[in-house]
């Protein structure tokens, strides 16, 4: 690994860039700031000095989100079959993807279940970016379908907080699929009149953003997220010439007409709150 | 073109053909027969050299065989790719009668790279819908080489849903290296444009064959990928990412690409044993690109075949299998068995602080009382 950082990038994530570091102390990767990272847990993940928000994990997302307690998760041991006995180079699928039972984030990339959100039933799905770049595989389009079906059956507000790199290569064309899966669901959801609610937290790309992240009734995204279909290095590599700034982040999609709001972490709760009573589910 | 008599009347002349790098010793044996056939024409050698022609078409046969039955998935690509594959405006020209090409999204433009045609294929009306990846390196530049942008799928499902309002079947021709990655095609919501066409096409209430005939690129392929039948051409790929994509993320060498081909089970064979693809079509004997007529018909007895079955489902039973399809896709995750994490015993379930508005107006109710 004689090579840049570049090298480590695993094929899941970008973690190296943002990815909140271990140890008392964190640099913001936005103003540069030394924040004391407990200030910072505290504060929602958010930098105190220029409201930066960090990356978060799927389960402190949900307790970020949902009423105290309140989350009852759904299928949460599923795993996938690893459906091509995928191998690269020295290392394979299979192991990858093995769980630490003792591991806060044993939850694959998306934690499904009902929960209260400032007092309203919901079915909340929420993309872990901690497993494996919040990839989409079997586990993540299931995990989503039954979520689906299981807000149809109890006329329940689906939100989804989506948080991922886009499909999971090592599922080929199984994890391809699940866009359209995913989105299929949504359509019988949509039949069903169910308010869907998505928000986009840094980053969403390719397969997701190409499927159930852009299909919401309100799409909401948080300050400064990366969103897009091709991420910004091809893009680069494609067209060969400087990206403008500030492309692909939340406010250039609402600029375009993509996303209804962004709204800050710390309003996110009372937003969707308001949306659902508004939409009088 | 239903008859096909003579197997090589319609080969592509020798003289215009491409080899790929794995076909050096078929380019030897179609040059030797070229040879033969010219001697034979100028000289008097003409029954001597019939017979060493006749001779050497049954190497060349025998050779093709063998290659085209045991290539590697990295040469499936890259026939997939080959310059001279029949791609869609060869399907328009030599399958489909009348046919009416309807132009643009309603919205922004009209995107080259997809067409959506108005076409019959024997007496059925249908709607052709498909990635063009264009003849010629100026039609190549106009059609973007076959990578839309968000107006080609919007100009798609604007087209499927007037399909869908005639009750005309959707026959769908993907070959596409991907959606484009351009700043225009981010301002302009690829993502957006594709999800719709997912959500959208899982309902639409008329019978929709996809068959990848090329390049089946990721979610540009899949953006009008979603049908009651899905095929796929025997040396087309249908990938979730390109391989050199692939092998530059996990290799972090692009040139690793063939051994990437080889991970992501991306061949008609392999997705079928999948079950994500319902069929294979033929392809004539040392690929489509030798023989474009035979593979043309080919796709067309597919079509025809498959199209007389969905019409026997009622609209209903259609759209439900449809779904039931895609719903299954994955469906049989493994248990995470030894490693599930225990039951949190100790995190039972709270009530929530606030109660749900229905439970406090119930509330408010009872202290009424
Ligand atoms: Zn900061």
């Amino acid at each position: 690994m004689g090579k840049k950082k570049k090298a480590n990038w695993n094929g899941f994530s970008l973690k190296p860039r943002k990815e909140m570091p271990e140890g008392l102390w964190l640099s913001c990767p936005s103003c540069k700031n030394m924040l004391y990272k407990k200030t910072v847990d505290e504060n929602l993940g958010i930098c105190t000095e220029c409201q930066h928000h960090f990356r978060i994990n799927g389960a402190t997302r949900v307790e970020q989100l949902v009423d105290e307690g309140s989350f009852e998760e759904i299928a949460a041991d599923l795993a996938s079959s690893d459906p091509l006995e995928f191998t690269w180079g020295e290392q394979n699928y299979k192991d990858r993807i093995k769980v630490d039972p003792e591991q806060m984030n044993a939850h694959e990339a998306m934690l499904v279940g009902k929960a209260f959100i400032r007092g309203r039933g919901v079915m909340l799905a929420v993309m872990n970016f901690d497993f494996l770049g919040g990839s989409m595989g079997m586990v993540v389009g299931e995990k989503f379908c039954r979520a689906v079906d299981r807000a149809i059956a109890e006329s329940l507000p689906f939100i989804v907080v989506c948080c991922s790199g886009g499909a999971r290569m090592h599922e080929g064309l199984v994890a391809l699929q699940q866009m359209a899966k995913t989105s299929a669901a949504l359509a019988r959801y949509d039949q069903a009149g169910g308010l869907y609610i998505c928000v986009l937290t840094d980053p969403t790309t390719g397969g997701v953003a190409a499927s159930y992240a852009m299909l919401g009734d309100v799409i909401i995204a948080e300050p400064k997220a990366l969103i897009g279909f091709a991420g910004p290095r091809v893009i680069q590599q494609t067209i060969k010439i400087e990206l403008p700034e500030g492309f692909q982040s939340s406010e250039f999609l609402q600029e375009h007409g993509f996303i209804d709001m962004v709204v800050h972490r710390k309003d996110l709760r009372s937003e969707i709150g308001r949306l659902i009573d508004y939409c009088g589910k | 073109m239903s008859e096909m008599t003579e197997n090589n009347q319609n080969e592509i002349a020798f003289s215009s053909r491409q080899y790929l790098p794995f076909e050096e010793s078929v380019a030897a044996i179609d040059e030797r027969i070229e040879d033969l056939k010219r001697q034979g024409q100028t000289n008097s050698l003409q029954g001597q050299n019939a017979q060493e022609i006749r001779a050497q078409q049954v190497n060349l046969t025998a050779l093709l065989k063998q290659i085209y039955s045991n290539l590697s998935p990295w040469q499936t690509v890259q026939v997939a790719r080959h310059p001279q594959r029949p791609i869609l405006s060869d399907y328009l020209n030599l399958l489909f009668k009348d046919v009416r090409q309807m132009h643009g999204d309603r919205a922004f433009g009209d995107d080259p790279s997809i067409v959506t045609a108005l076409g019959q294929i024997g007496s059925q009306k249908v709607m052709i819908i498909g990635q063009n990846k264009g003849k010629g390196i100026k039609e190549k530049v106009v059609c973007n080489f076959g990578c839309p942008n968000p107006e080609g799928y919007r100009k798609a499902l604007a087209k499927m849903k007037f399909a869908e309002k005639y009750n005309i079947p959707i026959v769908t021709l993907i070959d596409t290296p991907g959606a484009y990655p351009g700043i225009g095609a981010e301002e302009r919501g690829q993502a957006q444009a594709i999800a719709v066409n997912l959500m959208e096409m899982s309902r639409l209430r008329t019978p929709i064959v996809c068959i990848v005939i090329g390049e089946g690129g990721s979610g540009g392929a899949l953006g009008i990928g979603i049908g009651d039948r899905i095929a796929m051409l025997e040396h087309a790929y249908y990938s979730v990412i390109s391989p050199e994509g692939c092998a530059a993320i996990l290799w972090h060498d692009g040139a690793k690409a063939p051994v990437a081909a080889e991970a992501l089970k991306l061949t008609a064979k392999d997705l079928l044993k999948l079950k994500l693809v319902d069929s294979i079509i033929p392809e004539p004997l040392g690929g489509a690109h030798r023989n474009i007529h035979d593979t043309v018909y080919n796709v067309e007895r597919y079509i025809t075949r498959t199209l007389l079955q969905l019409k026997r489902v009622s609209l209903d039973k259609l759209v439900d299998d449809r779904y039931e399809k895609l719903r299954n896709i994955g469906v049989n995750c493994a248990r995470a068995m030894e490693t599930t994490p225990q039951p949190k015993a100790e995190k039972q379930l709270e009530i929530p602080e606030r109660l749900s508005i229905e439970a406090q107006l119930r509330q408010k109710e009872m202290e009424r009382i």
